[in-house]
């Protein structure tokens, strides 16, 4: 009982100039909703990437950042005692104590100087995350001051090669090789020996404490035992959870700022879109009785109105979304203001995203073209027919 | 259709509208009746009210007052969507401008009242292609109406027209904008439709020669019939 | 005259299709404008700054702390006027989404230095009086409904643990851009409580922020200053406050980038209504335009009739999105609360929006216009019917 989907195709397809143009609006919309949507997964995955499930990232109460945190040595002590704790192969506790202060360093093509976390670790800190790979050169040596550089930071800063030399905390630091961490958070860090880096700002505290748990599922048991401990004023969450926490601010800004955006460009397109449907109605009055006349009922001409202004939205979509899918290619790198550092990562397209953003454009559509579409299947059959 | 019955039976027919706050009357107590296989002209000045009549006849309008029925259907109870299935298999129209959906072929525009039955795409196939013979339009099933000329749109129209078999077919100056020799091509294809497959024909015209061609012609003058 | 009626009349034909072009611009400009203004107070922060004040830190980084004993020395280089501790604070007043940032200072030397903080003689007296007063911008104040007398807890994250304060007084702009977001309290309250609960951290700047007595010579005293601490354990970078301020914003700048990308994409997106709107125009009537033609009108007199009807749709628009942009930016800029320290739409902003409005009157013009006069008057004609 209803008109062919291809009558509403093609009558697209007849005036291409205007369907091109009204695609071509929603598409806009489209490429920056999804384009925000991507960026915020690609900042969500790289700091879930950042942390392991099974371990616990400790920090001082409501730090928020390891800069700020300080977990004294006795303190430290009680960590690391945990029955709970994994051994590795050798029996020896799988247990990093952390040191992170922030370092400036100017990018390699602005010269902008930068704030780059800087971790030191302890020696099991590389065991707790088998992510991690040395990709050139080598690891730094316990005891000396060496430094290896995560993959985004050693493709964006100066000074940042094999065998250069940095300078802080009062001396300087021989650049020995580059790791890559599987695009994770730690890609935008500098690592270098614990001792090292305590010694250098005479620190005598660490920041974080970072340990393997032999069995996940006893993170909250270790969570309630630790902090019922009135020596302790610490944080203890799973390595996730914790990095999950430093993309919140961000994540926030770029979502609601991304969202509003796009609803308010939405209005645009969808006017867009009403105006050209309210065209199509108008030039197609003749048209409309005569499909009345023929025995088609008013909700075939709705149908038929409101899937040709749908599948407008339907070409905006695919286009836009092929556009942001592209946007692939581009890596963002900024200041994460939670962790107050460089931060890299790149724009994601997941399913969800294509999914969601393709239902908005066609929702523009259905939106956009309603009232036109009301308008046409409200005609009544006399008056349209004599608009020949 | 049982042949006792007329085609369509009108009485009391009324029909009034209002133009700038002023009542109008363009129809005014009418009766008659159209007996099934009769091929009518209907006649008359501009504003005499025929081509409302046919409008009500074809169930594209509502009369005021009066009974309207058509194949012994009383299509003044019909409700909005009850009236629109009824022109599907009732009704078929031949239109003045032919009103083709210019982006559909001939083939899709014969078809279209045929997406409103039951039939499959093989049996619609089927019907459109005899349809199309029978107006003599058989090798032109792709074209799009801007391909053919006036007088194959036309014919494209009728072919439209009687795919659904309908009790009665309504034509609104169906040559009105046909030049000498189209226009009476078109009417002996009516002419045939009458008188080899009985279709009743309701056709209003303001050519003589074309209301010549029908079975019986019906003046109308300011909403009344006259002869 | 003629022509001025035909554009006008022209453009009320379908007077639903030139509201909704119309609406249409005006949410555009208006976003434009919006999102402008959002990437000027995301710089408002360096522009403000002046020029004869200096920011010394830490040269490892900024969350390094300095000794404090560097003040009496940086007092002593030649040219300096002034010199003050500023340590940024951190605290979270109830909830970590009520940010808005917190020093701790030396009074006197601090408020000297920034004579665009207007505060009331009495206020500031009782503010150096109370060792746990605070000065707060006249924003901050407004939105979260504080006033002097008030007490304001602050959870401390680089200070850690909870931290009472009472407003003492609450300073208002200079001009409307000074930023009235800002809370200061005493630096030697910090140092105190600092001395009990962490020892070690007791005794350290965040920043040292400078005057110097000729904005010409910033430059050579900075140099001076780090190299007073060259080799030291903690040496210094000095840098004007407008650097150390752009540095800042510089390092979120691909973010900033984005937005002002976004911000074209919606005149993109107007273009491409707009231009339908005036091709699907143009199309109906292209009976006209030959008629016009055929009486003798050149292609000129066209191009005047369809280029004067685009701009003036836009300039209705636009007109309209512009005329909303101050409220709305002001509405906008009390909803952001603290973020934005000023949200002031500025003189550039509207021109872009002017600029922006024309070039999309102009450009949907263009393919109607060539196409109109272009076209055979004899197609033209019989589209007719």
């Amino acid at each position: 009982m209803t008109i062919p989907l291809f009558y509403s195709l093609r009558n697209l397809w007849a005036r291409k100039l205007t369907t091109v143009l009204t695609a071509a609006g929603m598409a806009l919309v489209v490429f920056v909703f999804s384009a925000v949507q991507m960026l915020d997964t690609g900042l969500r995955q790289t700091l879930i990437a950042t942390g392991q499930e099974d371990n616990i990232h400790v920090t001082r109460r409501s730090s928020n950042a390891e800069i700020s945190s300080i977990v004294d040595r006795q303190q430290a002590a009680v960590i690391e005692t945990q029955p709970e704790i994994a051994l590795d192969a050798n029996g020896v506790r799988l247990v990093s104590k952390e040191v992170v202060v922030l370092i400036t360093l100017p990018k390699r093509e602005t010269g902008v100087a930068t704030n780059v976390t800087t971790r030191g670790i302890g020696l099991q800190g590389f065991a707790l995350r088998p992510q991690l790979q040395i990709v050139a050169g080598r690891s730094f040596q316990p005891g000396a001051s060496e430094v290896i550089v995560g993959s985004s930071i050693a493709q964006r800063f100066a000074g940042a090669a094999i065998g250069s030399q940095l300078r802080f905390g009062g001396r300087e630091w021989r650049v020995v090789g580059h790791f890559a961490a599987k695009g994770s958070a730690y890609d935008s860090e500098l690592w270098v020996d614990a001792d090292q880096l305590q010694q250098a700002f005479r620190r005598n505290a660490w920041s974080a404490v970072v340990a393997r748990l032999a069995d996940a599922a006893t993170l909250p048991a270790v969570q309630a035992r630790l902090s019922e401990d009135p020596r302790l004023t610490l944080d203890i969450q799973s390595e996730q959870r914790f990095f999950e926490g430093q993309s919140k601010a961000l994540s926030n800004f770029i979502s609601y700022l991304g969202m509003t955006l796009s609803i308010i460009f939405s209005i645009g397109a969808m006017i867009g879109a009403t105006i050209t449907m309210y065209a199509a109605v108008a030039t197609r009055t003749a048209e409309i009785g005569t499909l009345r006349a023929l025995g088609f009922r008013r909700s075939s001409i709705l149908i038929a109105f409101l899937s040709e202004a749908v599948f407008l939205g339907l070409v905006g979509g695919v286009v836009g979304v092929m556009f942001a899918s592209l946007m692939q290619l581009v890596h963002i790198s900024t200041l994460n203001w939670q962790s107050f550092s460089e931060l890299a990562f790149d724009f994601v397209l997941t399913p969800k995203i294509i999914a969601t953003s393709l239902a908005f454009a066609l929702m523009m559509g259905l939106l956009g073209g309603f009232l036109p579409a009301v308008r046409a299947a409200r005609m009544a059959i006399v008056d349209a027919l004599r608009a020949v | 259709m049982a042949n006792a019955e007329p085609a369509v039976a009108i009485r009391h027919l009324s029909k009034s509208y209002r133009r700038g706050g002023q009542k109008v009357v363009v129809l005014e107590d009418m009766s008659f009746d159209i007996q099934a296989g009769d091929f009518v002209a209907l006649m008359g000045p501009s504003g005499s009210g025929k081509s409302t009549l046919l409008n009500l006849i074809a169930g594209i309008d509502r009369p005021d007052q009066g009974e309207l029925r058509i194949g012994g259907i009383d299509i003044n109870v019909l409700s909005e969507s009850e009236l629109a299935d009824w022109r599907a298999r009732h009704v078929g129209f031949i239109f003045q401008f032919y009103n083709l959906m210019p982006v559909l072929t001939a083939f899709e525009n014969v078809e279209l009242p045929l997406l409103l039955t039951e039939l499959n795409a093989r049996e619609r196939r089927e019907h459109v292609q005899l349809a199309l013979d029978m107006v003599g339009l058989a090798d032109r099933v792709t074209h799009y109406p801007s391909e053919l000329s006036g007088g194959q749109q036309q014919r494209v129209a009728i072919a439209r027209a009687i795919i659904s078999d309908p009790t009665i077919l309504v034509a609104d100056e169906p040559t009105g904008d046909l030049d000498r020799v189209a226009a009476e091509d078109i009417l002996a294809l009516m002419e045939r439709l009458n008188r080899e497959l009985g279709k009743t024909i309701i056709m209003v015209t303001h050519d003589p020669q074309a209301a010549q061609r029908a079975r019986s012609i019906k003046h109308l003058e300011k909403g009344m019939l006259v002869d | 005259m003629q022509v001025l009626k035909l554009i006008i009349g022209n453009a009320l034909r379908h007077p639903l299709r030139t509201l909704l072009t119309t609406l249409g611009l005006l949410v555009a400009i208006l976003s434009f404008g919006l999102l402008q203004t959002v990437v000027d107070a995301w710089y408002a922060g360096a522009a403000r700054a002046a020029p004869n004040r200096l920011i010394v830190r830490n040269a490892v980084s900024l969350v390094v702390p300095l000794p404090i004993h560097y003040r009496e020395k940086i007092r002593a280089v030649p040219g300096v006027r002034a010199v003050a501790t500023s340590n940024w604070f951190a605290g979270v007043f109830k909830e970590p989404k009520n940010f808005f940032p917190q020093f701790a200072i030396d009074p006197l030397a601090y408020l000297g230095m920034y004579p665009e903080y207007l505060i009331k003689d009495d206020e500031l007296r009782e503010f150096l009086r109370d060792r746990q007063g605070v000065i707060i911008g006249r924003k901050l104040a407004q939105t979260h409904g504080l006033q002097v007398g008030d007490t304001m807890p602050l959870r401390g994250t680089i200070y850690p643990g909870n931290w009472e304060f009472v407003v003492r007084a609450i300073y208002d702009g200079v001009t409307p851009s000074t930023d009235t977001t800002l809370l200061f309290f005493q630096w030697q309250y910090l140092n105190d409580s600092l001395r009990i609960r962490a020892p070690l951290r007791a005794n350290q700047a965040g920043v040292f922020v400078v005057q110097v007595e000729d904005a010409g010579r910033a430059a050579e005293i900075g140099l001076a200053i780090d190299q007073l601490f060259k080799n030291s354990p903690a040496e210094t970078l000095t840098e004007t406050e407008q650097a150390f301020q752009i540095g800042f914003v510089k390092q979120t700048e691909s973010l900033v980038i984005a937005i002002r990308i976004v911000s074209f994409v919606v005149i993109f997106i107007i273009l491409a209504v707009m231009a339908n709107t005036m091709a699907m125009t143009a199309r109906e009537r292209r009976a006209e335009y030959a008629t016009l033609k055929a009486l003798g009108f050149g292609p000129g007199f066209l191009w005047q009739l369809i280029l004067g009807e685009s701009l003036a749709l836009a300039i209705v628009g636009a007109g309209a999105g512009i005329a909303l942009t101050f409220p709305v930016a002001q509405w906008f800029g009390a909803q952001m609360g603290t973020l934005f320290k000023s949200f002031v739409v500025s003189p550039e902003t509207v021109w872009m929006q002017v600029i922006c409005a024309l070039v999309v009157g102009v450009l949907s013009a263009i393919i109607p216009a060539v196409q109109a006069s272009r076209g055979r008057i004899v197609d033209g004609l019989r589209a007719v019917s």
